[in-house]
């Protein structure tokens, strides 16, 4: 198990990542890539069991794959610093001829990228049609998966999860980064997503949730327990409540930051809240 | 040759804002269906304006275009708006059968188009998306190039009956077409006179036709500039007469090659009266992340490609 405090650090300076990416090109998603840097630092550090080089197939290893595209600036920021590829290169988000997209793709070979995604809900289908293939395979390991609650709004979804119950696929963990917001406003506002946990239990999923889906240690011991319920005939949903724009007092508690980046100033702002802990790329 | 003037760079998006703002007041069958992307595509006035005509969907275009279809049975003429990527290929199927095949008085209105979009990068820089809306029998195919234009365009599309796929983008670009101009579907706008060269354009890429065409005539060369703001139905007599006068064509548009403007040009002219023509389009790529300038240039969709273009057609006459 990786040092407790050293995964704390790393979350501190994924945010720091986070926001300077989407500064310097003054794009990108901040608002739920902060919501969710305990989860990618915990599911990256503590649960994958990855192997030390990557390769697309994954064989003999837990494959994630990102369904809500747009957060890419955690997802890089956390690849980087496990050594999937360069941390220098997160100066290149969003530029012309860059590996790292707007939104994650296997099209220019970043290694850690396995689906293109950001036209959303297509991930737990991916993620499904990947689970089949390791059970085809016999490998025993686990398909991770994280999607937006706004994405839930996609039907594509609802194919997904029927199925998934339906052919008993239970080496899939689907997590839900559940902030209750989205770009026109919070979930609530836009189209109500009723009460998801039944909504999944009534497909037919094991549910769990983590309530404190911004504090790591309840990340991490959440998704061990998650672990634990797979291999027994269901797929398994993960509510992980989150707050959108989490380590950054402006930010957070609105849809105002979803795919807004911050000034010179605001960044300062955001920089002094999250000093630096492993140093900044 | 004509002067144009870049009257001050606007969105084409908030011409088709401001085209709906001004339909909701004066046509109450007017109704939008928006999937979660309200201020992406201007649509905030009529949703204040007109709380009860205003439907917000959720991230769900599958079923924005299928309620739209049914909005049209007892009269209302919806618009619905998303990004072009969500708006075609994410919901071919609805469009194919619940609006173009059944008929339905369907606006499909669609930001964000080409590689304008920027930063975002190919998943939503759709380039294929007039291919896949032309090869629809019996759908209107437009793509605006300014903001006055899309504006006209956004209030014209209300009178006609019929699908239609109203295609705009991102970002603020020169606005020169008139505010007061009278926008006719199918019907070509003549921007420049020559004798040389075709330029065809549609979309973003007018203005760099007309910037192309002020280059080469300073070189002696002097271009008719047509701009197509309806790809479908194409305006056959309007080119046709112009490349008889001419004898050779480049088409221009920031799409794929493959089932953009300029392979309806060349059906066109192929049967009906053959000449050379060369292609400013992308060539069968995704798009990539980028500012729309670094973007433009890179896949050679702007004025010094076009002059190229043309030196290159000209040899081939
Ligand atoms: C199919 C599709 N429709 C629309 C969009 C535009 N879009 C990008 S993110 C987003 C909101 C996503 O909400 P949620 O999943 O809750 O993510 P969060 O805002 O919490 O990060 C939308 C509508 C998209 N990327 N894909
Ligand atoms: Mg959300």
């Amino acid at each position: 198990m990786a040092d407790y405090k050293a995964l704390e650090d790393l979350v501190v300076q994924v945010r720091r990542d986070i926001l300077r990416q989407v500064h310097k090109v003054n794009s990108g998603h901040p608002g739920g890539s902060l919501g969710c840097a305990e989860f990618f630092v915990a599911l990256f550090n503590e649960l994958m069991e990855r192997n030390d080089t990557f390769e697309m197939d994954g064989i003999d290893e837990d494959l994630f794959f990102l369904s809500n595209g747009h957060i890419s600036p955690v997802f890089y920021s956390v690849l980087a610093r496990a050594g999937y590829f360069p941390v220098e290169e997160l100066n290149t988000f969003r530029l012309l001829n860059s590996r790292l997209q707007g939104h994650p793709t296997t099209h220019e070979g970043l290694p850690g990228v396995r689906i293109a995604s950001g036209s959303l809900g297509q991930g737990i289908s991916v993620s499904i049609g990947a689970a089949l293939t390791k059970k085809l395979n016999n490998d025993q390991h686990i398909i991770y998966t994280l999607c937006g609650d706004g994405e839930l709004q996609e039907g594509q979804n609802w194919e997904a999860i029927m199925y998934a119950a339906g052919n008993k696929v239970d080496n899939l963990i689907v997590t839900v980064d559940l902030n209750g917001q989205q770009i026109d406003g919070s979930t609530d506002n836009v189209l109500p997503l009723g009460n998801v946990k039944s909504k999944f239990e009534a497909f037919g999923w094991d549910v769990m949730d983590i309530e404190k889906g911004n504090d790591l240690k309840a990340v991490m011991s959440g998704m061990k327990k998650a672990k634990e319920k797979t291999g027994n005939g269901k797929p398994v949903c993960v509510l992980l409540h989150t707050v959108m724009g989490n380590g950054v007092d402006f930010m957070m508690h609105t849809h105002d930051w979803h795919g807004k980046a911050p000034n010179d100033e605001q960044l300062e702002n955001a920089l002094a809240q999250n000093p630096v802990t492993l140093g900044d790329y | 040759m004509k002067k144009y003037t870049d009257t001050g760079k606007k969105d084409t998006r908030s011409g088709f804002g401001d085209g709906l703002t001004e339909l909701g007041k004066k046509n109450k069958n007017v109704v939008a269906l928006c999937a979660d992307l309200t201020g992406s595509l201007k649509m905030d006035e009529f949703k204040a304006n007109h709380p009860e005509r205003f439907f917000q969907v959720g991230i769900a275009e599958a079923n924005m275009i299928g309620m739209a279809a049914g909005m049209t049975i007892g009269g209302k003429i919806p618009f619905t708006g998303t990004f072009a990527n969500f708006s075609t290929g994410r919901v071919y199927d609805q469009i194919r059968q619940s609006v173009a095949y059944s008929g339905k008085n369907v606006k499909i209105c669609a930001s964000h188009a080409g590689l304008t979009l920027g930063e975002d990068g190919a998943t939503h820089q759709i380039l294929e998306d007039i291919g896949l809306m032309k090869m629809l029998p019996e759908m209107t195919v437009i793509n605006t190039c300014d903001y006055n234009q899309t504006k006209a365009a956004t209030i014209a599309i209300a009178d006609f009956e019929g699908p239609v796929y109203l295609r705009f983008g991102r970002p603020k670009v020169a606005n020169f077409t008139p505010a007061d101009q009278n926008f006719q579907i199918g019907k070509a706008v003549q921007l420049q006179e020559g004798t040389d060269v075709t330029i065809v354009a549609t979309g973003h890429l007018v203005w760099e036709a007309l910037q192309a065409a002020e280059t080469l005539n300073e070189k002696g060369i002097t271009a008719d500039v047509i701009n197509i703001h309806t790809i479908k139905p194409l305006d056959d007599a309007a080119i046709l007469k112009s490349v008889k006068k001419t004898g050779c064509v480049v088409t221009a548009e920031e799409h794929n090659f493959l089932g953009g403007l300029g392979e309806s040009v060349a059906r066109l002219l192929s049967t009906q009266h053959p000449a050379p023509q060369e292609f400013i389009a992308t060539n069968d790529t995704f798009g990539e992340s980028g500012t729309p300038e670094q973007l433009m240039d890179k896949y050679g969709l702007n004025a010094s490609a076009i002059v190229a273009a043309v030196n290159k057609v000209i040899a081939r006459k």
